[in-house]
């Protein structure tokens, strides 16, 4: 244990009696667990398996104090934001805490509860007792401990049977804070059978400092539920960004994730999908864009645990400048799971003879009737297209735009909600388009 | 003035290297206005060599000699600038560019040779009406169009995309690099007639092949036999024939002088 460790048990007294719901019994066990866990392991280093890749220190070295609830004054969301006013259903956080004078008041829904977190543990915790820490694991090293210490408020959505929300639920998280602000983040989502709704995460930053976005959701598929699961990550440029996404399935749901990674200095997210039922299907998209000394760590794990169920993952990278992007991804086919269909396909674009991609597939299958295939690949810009554009009298810089954009395209083309392709597709136009391209993407998305 | 005589391209002690390799050697060749030059010899002669130095292409390193283009140092051009001025050079082997679509490829093509000419760029609109017609006369499925560029294409797809572009950019100076590879005999014809299509006193062709055949469609008005990085030879039509009969080595060897 170091002093950074005690001095964040300290910070946990400190506000331990100010938590939402710091008087239930079963919270208070949860956080005595997460305590314990907290103070033997700590924060995992580059010697811890799953972290070798990415160096926690510049987080370490610093100390975060949760953010202060905010003043009227300070809630503000972005002007001209990217939703425009396409998105209804909205749930706005600031610095972590839910503010619901913030959110449009959106048609009531039946069998849909939207709320924020901290008011459910005020309110109704027996609603939570089996469900929040249901999917952490709080002995994985990394920061599920901390955050479970320290969550106070995020969403909660739950969907009766049959449910169908036919609007996409946006949750806004936005920083404010100092260079020392924790913000942490607790989503719930459960899912009942045959339910169906979109669920947008989405954090943006209102200055740039350099605070730590710690965010955990848990996502609880039942029978026959099909949830569609966005995160896009745009915090500030030294920013932390911390979360993990750990999702269960049971029979015959269907997950879809799109997790879409911007902005931040150090960027790490752990997604982790149990496929606990026959004919569960997951799909795990992911584009990560960076720039400059960034680093971001997507850590992927799915577990076979039944028989006929199938995962897909896609992630791409595109890699400016001096930054880093790590995939790990593993799978695991347990020995009951037969007939398990699981193709994971990671491509990483490097732009600059300075950037690294670490690209990892893990595959570990207990089972023999199985399809599985992997495929990793780390490349520059097509030099051989690249002529070919200019050969036909396309400048160079246009060229290697669209070869850049075509390269994403994979990712944007699975992207169904049209904001959010409109929003990928500008920050991709930000970045690499001139003015002929942008009205090739526009054309091509906007079918 | 006499357009027909107008000269488009002379190259004059050309040398190439590739990694230090010398692949080209003193060539020297002057193309007019109007005419078609075939380009024939032995693989690995240095055919396509020559034909993506003139496209501009910087893996090749040009040692010693000129080329001029329009009266302008085609060396000292870019790629991009080369395709503008009117040079096009339809690849032996076309680049398959995934994600991009053929009819976005083709219309970013044409815009930026039409603004380099000081013309309004083309709306999707227009763009598609110009194109459908070209596309029937090249014969080819419309959902080409709508795939990404040369991606999955059959080998005669490729050929004959290479000439689609052409048609649409309509260049002055068109190199051919094996274009009737790989085409069964249809497509010869409709690739040649696409060709034929475009000679005009104004435009000049330089038409690389292996085979005679495809001078029985597309007549030449000069042959040149490329070997070991020279041109060997150079004669009209009757040349082709000629190497068609007793094939490259007699000039290898040396048999009867350089015209
Ligand atoms: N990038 C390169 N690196 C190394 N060698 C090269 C390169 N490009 C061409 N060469 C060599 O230069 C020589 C000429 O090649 P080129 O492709 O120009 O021949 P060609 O006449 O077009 O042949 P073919 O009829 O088979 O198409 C060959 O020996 C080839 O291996
Ligand atoms: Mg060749």
């Amino acid at each position: 244990m170091t002093a950074g460790h005690a001095s964040y048990a300290e910070d946990f007294r400190t506000v331990q009696a100010t938590l939402p719901g710091a008087g239930v019994p079963w919270l208070q066990q949860l956080r005595t667990n997460a305590m314990e866990s907290f103070l033997d392991s700590g924060f995992p280093t580059t010697r811890t398996e799953d972290w070798k890749y990415t160096d926690l220190r510049s987080l370490t070295r610093r100390h975060y104090r949760p953010a202060a609830r905010p003043q009227p004054a300070n809630c503000a969301v972005p002007a001209d934001p990217w939703w425009q006013d396409e998105l209804q259903h909205r749930l706005v956080f600031i610095d972590g805490y839910f503010v619901p004078e913030l959110c449009p008041p959106g048609p009531l829904l039946s069998g849909v509860t939207l709320t924020g977190l901290a008011r459910v543990l005020e309110e109704q915790p027996d609603l939570l007792e089996h469900r929040l820490g249901r999917n952490t694991d709080l002995e994985q090293p990394g920061f599920n401990a901390f955050n479970t210490l320290f969550m106070r408020d995020g969403a909660y959505i739950s969907l009766g049977d049959g449910a169908v929300l036919d609007q996409p639920v946006h949750l806004l998280f936005v920083s404010t804070g100092t260079d020392a602000s924790l913000r942490p983040v607790r989503n719930i989502i459960v899912a009942g059978p045959d339910s169906h709704a979109t669920v947008i995460e989405s954090y943006v930053a209102l200055n740039d400092a350099a605070g730590l976005t710690s965010a955990v959701t848990e996502i609880s598929l039942e029978t026959g539920a099909h949830i569609e699961h966005y995160k896009l990550e745009e915090e500030s440029a030294s920013a932390s960004h911390i979360a993990g996404i750990y999702v269960t399935q049971d029979r015959d749901s269907r997950f879809d994730s799109h997790n879409i990674a911007l902005g931040g200095q150090l960027v790490r997210n752990d997604l982790q999908v149990a496929l606990n039922g026959p004919g569960a299907a997951t799909t795990l998209n992911g584009l990560t864009v960076t720039r400059g000394r960034q680093h971001v760590d997507n850590h992927t794990r799915v577990d076979h645990n039944e028989p006929q169920a199938r995962s897909d993952e896609w992630y791409r990278g595109i890699l400016d400048d001096r930054s880093r992007a790590v995939f790990n991804g593993r799978i695991v086919v347990h020995p009951d799971a037969q007939q398990t269909v699981s193709h994971q396909h990671n491509h990483n674009l490097l732009l600059s003879g300075d950037a690294e991609a670490d690209a990892k597939p893990q595959l570990e299958i207990h089972a023999n009737d199985v399809q599985c295939t992997h495929g990793c690949t780390v490349g520059q810009l097509d030099e051989e297209a690249l002529f070919y554009f200019r050969s036909r009298g396309v400048d160079a810089t246009t060229a290697r735009n669209f070869l850049v954009y075509a390269f994403a395209a994979d990712v944007l083309e699975r992207i169904r909600i049209r904001p959010v392709r409109r929003m990928l597709e500008r920050r991709l136009a930000g970045r690499f388009m001139e003015t002929e391209a942008l009205d090739f993407l526009r054309d091509r998305l906007s079918g | 003035m006499n357009t027909a005589a107008r000269e488009m391209l002379a190259i004059s002690g050309l040398q190439v290297a590739v990694e230090g390799k010398i692949i080209l050697n003193s060539i020297d060749l002057k193309v007019r206005a109007g005419e078609l030059h075939a380009i024939m010899g032995p693989n690995g002669s240095g055919k396509s060599t020559f034909a993506q130095v003139l496209a501009g292409r910087e893996t090749y390193e040009v040692l010693q000699g000129s080329a001029h283009f329009l009266d302008q140092d085609l060396l000292d051009l870019s790629p991009e600038e080369r395709a503008r001025l009117g040079l096009f050079l339809a690849f032996q082997y076309p680049v398959e560019i995934p994600g991009v679509s053929n009819i976005y490829f083709l219309k970013t093509a044409l815009n930026a040779v039409r603004r380099h000419q000081g013309l309004d760029e083309l709306d999707a609109m227009d763009f598609i009406s110009l194109v459908r017609g070209k596309l029937a006369a090249m014969q080819m499925n419309e959902d080409l169009l709508y795939r990404s560029v040369n991606e999955g294409f059959s080998g005669g797809e490729k050929k004959r995309n290479e000439i689609l572009q052409m048609m649409v950019l309509e260049p002055v100076l068109t190199i051919l690099d094996e274009t009737d590879s790989g085409l069964d005999i249809d497509a010869l014809k409709v690739v040649a007639d696409g060709v034929n299509s475009m000679r005009s006193p104004e435009r000049a062709f330089i038409v690389v092949t292996h085979y005679q055949r495809l001078l029985n469609y597309i007549e030449p008005d000069y042959v040149h036999v490329l070997s070991a990085g020279r041109i060997a030879r150079s004669g009209g039509p009757e040349l082709a024939i000629e190497l068609e009969q007793r094939g490259y080595g007699w000039i290898e060897q040396g048999e009867g002088a350089v015209q």
